[in-house]
């Protein structure tokens, strides 16, 4: 076996934020801007007394993810306790699930530049985030906490380990972003700490004697906070690994060290051990006796599954075949469930899609880009859109002027066919008035229909551009066409 | 006759008929405290000021005319595990709590006042409720009214040794093991531990979460009746109360069950059981045959042999999860001499918790342990559902459960504090009804050659707690032992 036959075998747990207006376990509410300690009460504060009383909205959006991953509900789930010590978990435990999750053996089909790839889905849990504990980094010896975050509801998504190699991993990892930005679950901003990942590392060394694989010990690298560190943390220990392996063949396996648990150092770009397999927690788990199992009732499970919108990765293939849009312009439309919306609406209002997903992606997409905003900030509603698309597929106006509307609806909010009629932009279609616009663009430039006349092709194009201009851009470019033909004489 | 002397009930009556005033009740009651509870010690705090301007406002509000609830002016002690806003102190007599006042009432202390209740003052306990005497309080042990030198019971033998001592008509008290039942048994009340789920725990202290059950003392039996409906109900705040209807448990008291089955398991009547006790509790079972009840021999063998043994898995593997939150950091007592975190916790909790607590952490934490769950927790786990099953098939053929409440009448002060395994027995007959998650009361039933008293324990199935007080009623009616006030009422320092 030499280095290049070592198989990356990788594994991700996601943690994710819901979007809920309140904490897990009490009313306190969900954000990210507010004074440390601030959104606490005695619940969360785990003080003397209190009681967890479950959230029904988290209990929901953890369901409809599950159920969105293709993951089993199962008719009993329940709660465990978690127990660590820690300054930032009030409790000392964490409330969470241990052996029975309430999503189980799902999957996420992935877009790798190699194709896609299908990631199976080991379970989906509920649990509470803890708060933040900041250390005195002028030397001092103490730290603060601040437990606004204390009992956020936080979702865990474990992968099986089917992802084989660094860009894979971010890949499922955006993937899940996307997901559930999608299915409103969370909102996973990453740079409030909305999402974390924690990729388990190993390499596939081959078979042994029983005709099973085996592995390099498997590294679980803790709390990386954006897809970049994702990407170059696995790199990093893909790479660790089989310099570890080839030196000591024999020692390296996951049957002698087991799992590690390692942290990331981002500027260095660096892992380090936290905790081997002998250092290893153990979290007394046992069933939350607070908390009354979660037996869901099918009906209930079914009327989520019906809150579950058509997913990214099918919305894009139904583009395609559907519509007959392209590739890449059915990737665009489906990044965002909002653009796939707003597309959607437009193209059944105008019954073209072909044409709608045209004004998508030169107009809207690049406005959007331009502002950096998001669909809902667009300020134009899809009816508005189509009205549009339909003065320009009637022949109202021209697209360029079209264009040149769009600008104008978003500037001033007033719709396509007040602003044609103000603006004079509607278009000439009368032939006697077009015919005047060539007569015009003929008798001014000669040397250009000379050349014509001579076999050059190209010189119509600059003919039409001169009637066009001749008319204030507002002719009906077909007719300027046909009748420049027909005094050419072509 | 004396203010104190006053049942709950008739007190309640006297003071709708103003024959005198809340506030003369709360001074009456905190007058018997100043008088005798140097030599009870059955309180950790005593809150007179609060408790006469509650009393005042009462008073307007029954002269007003006004609703001014069940308990409108009676004076009502809080077991001190229990959350009360009120300036007072919640310390579940722990050193860790270092004097931490809780920020919210504990939802029993909501509906105290609401009910007009006037909160006198917060009673001593075994350190978060934990032992079978009141010895393990870090603020002193409570002394039994009926003999100083005899404990109480525990763990609620604060609230119960302030009732029997006629220092307030009512208290609360939780139970886990029979943490009510046989606290009330050795001082000769009444306590009443309901089903799991009929009283809201928020605001309970916790020892062990699925056994905690909130549960009152009174002097009669119509008096626990009061209280237990004043503090019945479905709270959306805890998870495990049921929002099961509450009956009017005062409204068919005096009807008796007719017919009666009663079970007597043979396993509450074998060795250990002290031959007084015996006597004492056979007397009573004659006094319903007199009345017409049908004994029934039951059997409950899961019960017998492994009801301790998983009580004690259950109870001290969730003791040691909920008390992991004392550890000095965001409230309560931290240790001013460590070196670092994982010192500051340890040091904390050395110094902060007593011997029991610490025992039963250690015991919890290792029956949790990887490789030690599935043997422990789990399998007692499963104990207790053939425990429950046990009582489910006894309660086919008979209406109630009857039997000793405790092996013993009041032990010596430090008689069993040595000896760990001998004080977990005092809860032999107690622990099941918790594990099972049913209804039991002790009632007074005679005193032992001593004249120490003797408690019936009667237990029902689950949310047949009207039932239960009636069965318990009909024979209450037919004594008197709710007549006799301690030797210590008498005795004028």
């Amino acid at each position: 076996m030499t280095a290049a036959d070592l198989l990356p075998t990788i594994g991700l747990e996601v943690h994710m934020h819901l979007k809920t207006r309140t904490k897990l376990f009490c009313g306190c509410p969900v954000r990210y801007d507010a004074r440390p300690n601030s959104c606490v009460c005695p619940v969360c504060l785990g003080m003397p007394g209190v009681l967890p009383v479950m959230n029904g909205r988290a209990v929901e959006l953890a369901v409809r993810m599950a159920l969105a991953l293709g993951c089993a509900i199962p008719d009993l789930a329940k709660w465990d306790r978690k127990h660590y010590y820690y300054p930032d978990l009030p409790k000392n435990y964490q409330i969470s699930e241990y052996d029975q999750p309430l999503g189980i053996g799902g999957f996420l089909d992935v877009e790798t530049p190699r194709g896609a790839v299908r990631v199976g889905i080991t379970r989906v849990h509920l649990e509470e985030d803890a708060g933040k504990l900041m250390h005195d980094e002028r030397g001092g010896n103490f730290s603060v906490v601040d437990l606004n975050r204390t009992g956020t509801p936080l979702l865990e998504i474990v992968s099986e380990p089917d992802i084989h190699g660094a860009e894979d991993a971010r890949a499922y990892a955006e993937a899940l972003r996307q997901l559930a930005v999608y299915l409103g679950v969370g909102d996973c901003h990453l740079q409030l700490g909305q999402m974390r990942f924690e990729p388990n590392v190993s390499l596939r060394i081959g078979t042994g004697p029983d005709g099973k694989p085996r592995y390099t010990p498997i590294s679980e690298i803790k709390n990386l906070n954006s897809f970049r560190s994702v990407e170059r943390a696995v790199v990093f220990e893909l790479a660790r690994h089989r310099q570890e392996y080839v030196a000591n063949p024999a020692e390296y396996t996951l049957e002698n060290l087991g799992k590690e648990t390692r942290g990331w150092r981002d500027d260095e770009g660096v892992s380090f051990l936290q905790r081997s397999k002998e250092e290893a927690h153990d979290y007394r788990y046992f069933p939350e006796p607070d908390l009354v199992p979660f037996v869901p009732d099918r009906a209930w499970v079914e009327a989520v599954r019906a809150t579950v919108p058509e997913l990214p990765q099918g919305r894009r293939r139904r583009f395609i075949s559907e519509y007959g849009l392209p590739e890449y312009d059915a990737g665009v439309l489906t990044a965002e469930r909002g653009v796939a919306d707003f597309f959607e609406k437009v193209a059944g209002l105008v019954k073209d899609p072909k044409t709608a997903s045209n004004w998508m992606m030169q107009d809207v997409m690049r406005v959007l880009n331009e502002r950096k905003a998001g669909i809902a900030d667009l300020g134009m509603t899809p009816e508005a859109l189509a009205e549009l698309v339909s003065l320009v597929k009637q022949g109202a106006i021209n697209r360029n002027k079209g264009t040149e509307v769009f600008g104008k609806m978003l500037a001033s909010g007033k719709p396509a066919g007040e602003i044609v009629r103000q603006d004079g932009l509607a278009q000439v279609a009368d032939a006697g008035a077009v015919e005047a616009f060539v007569d015009q663009a003929l008798a001014a430039n000669a040397r250009t229909v000379e050349d014509y006349k001579g076999g050059k092709k190209a010189a119509l194009g600059r003919l039409m551009g001169e009637a066009m201009k001749a008319s204030g851009g507002k002719a009906n470019p077909q007719l300027v066409r046909e009748i420049l033909l027909r005094k050419l004489g072509g | 006759m004396a203010i104190t002397d006053l049942t709950a009930c008739r007190m309640r009556e006297a003071l709708r008929r103003r024959e005198f005033s809340a506030l003369e009740a709360a001074d009456a009651s905190l007058a018997a405290i100043a008088r005798l509870d140097g030599r009870v010690r059955a309180f950790l705090s005593v809150d007179a000021d609060g408790a006469r301007r509650r009393a005042a406002g009462i008073d307007k509000r029954l002269a007003a005319g006004e609703p001014a609830g069940l308990l409108a002016g009676v004076p009502v002690a809080v077991k001190d595990n229990m959350c009360t806003a009120d300036g007072q102190a919640t310390t579940c007599a722990s050193r860790i709590l270092g004097g931490w006042r809780a920020p919210y009432d504990a939802h029993v202390v909501e509906r105290l006042a609401a009910e007009g209740a006037v909160v006198v003052g917060k009673t001593n306990l075994d350190e978060f409720a934990m032992g079978s005497s009141t010895e393990n309080s870090a603020f002193g042990a409570t002394r039994n009214p009926w003999d100083l030198e005899r404990v109480p019971g525990g763990s609620s033998g604060g609230s119960a040794a302030a009732v029997a001592a006629r220092m307030v008509p009512l208290a609360l008290g939780s139970d886990t093991g029979g943490s009510i039942r046989q606290p009330a048994a050795l001082c000769g009340v009444v306590g009443l531990k309901p089903t799991y789920g009929r009283v809201s725990r928020y605001g309970l202290v916790a020892f062990a979460s699925s056994l905690d059950q909130i549960g009152p003392f009174g002097r009669t039996v119509a008096d626990a009746a009061l209280l237990l409906q004043a503090t019945a109900g479905h709270d959306p705040r805890d998870s495990t109360s049921v929002p099961e209807a509450v009956p009017d448990y005062l409204a068919a008291l005096e009807e008796p069950v007719r017919p009666l089955r009663i079970g007597l398991p043979k396993e509450f009547f074998g060795a250990g059981l002290d031959p007084e006790v015996r006597r004492v509790v056979r007397d009573a079972l004659a006094a319903y045959e007199r009345l017409g009840a049908q004994m029934v021999e039951v059997s409950l063998p899961h019960s017998a042999e492994y009801a301790i043994a998983a009580y004690y898995i259950v109870a001290t593997s969730e003791a040691s999860s909920n008390l992991a939150r004392y550890d000095g950091v965001h409230y309560g007592r931290r240790s001013s001499d460590h070196a670092d975190m994982i010192d500051m916790y340890m040091r904390s909790r050395v110094q902060g918790f007593g011997d029991e607590v610490k025992r039963r952490v250690m015991l919890g934490a290792y029956a949790l342990s990887a490789g030690y769950y599935e043997a422990y927790y789990k399998k007692a786990l499963r104990v207790r559902r053939l425990i429950r099953r046990d009582f489910q098939d006894a309660f086919k053929t008979v209406d109630c459960i009857m039997g000793p409440t405790s092996p013993t009448a009041a032990f010596r002060q430090g008689e069993r504090t040595a000896d760990p395994l001998a004080m977990y027995l005092s809860d032999v007959y107690t622990v099941s009804c918790n594990l099972a998650a049913i209804a039991g009361v002790s009632v007074p039933c005679g005193f032992t050659r001593a004249g120490l008293p003797v408690g019936l324990q009667i237990i029902t199935d689950v949310f047949t707690e009207d039932r239960l007080l009636r069965i318990a009623r009909m024979y209450e009616r037919e004594t008197a032992w709710a007549d006799r006030s301690p030797p210590v009422c008498e005795a004028r320092p």
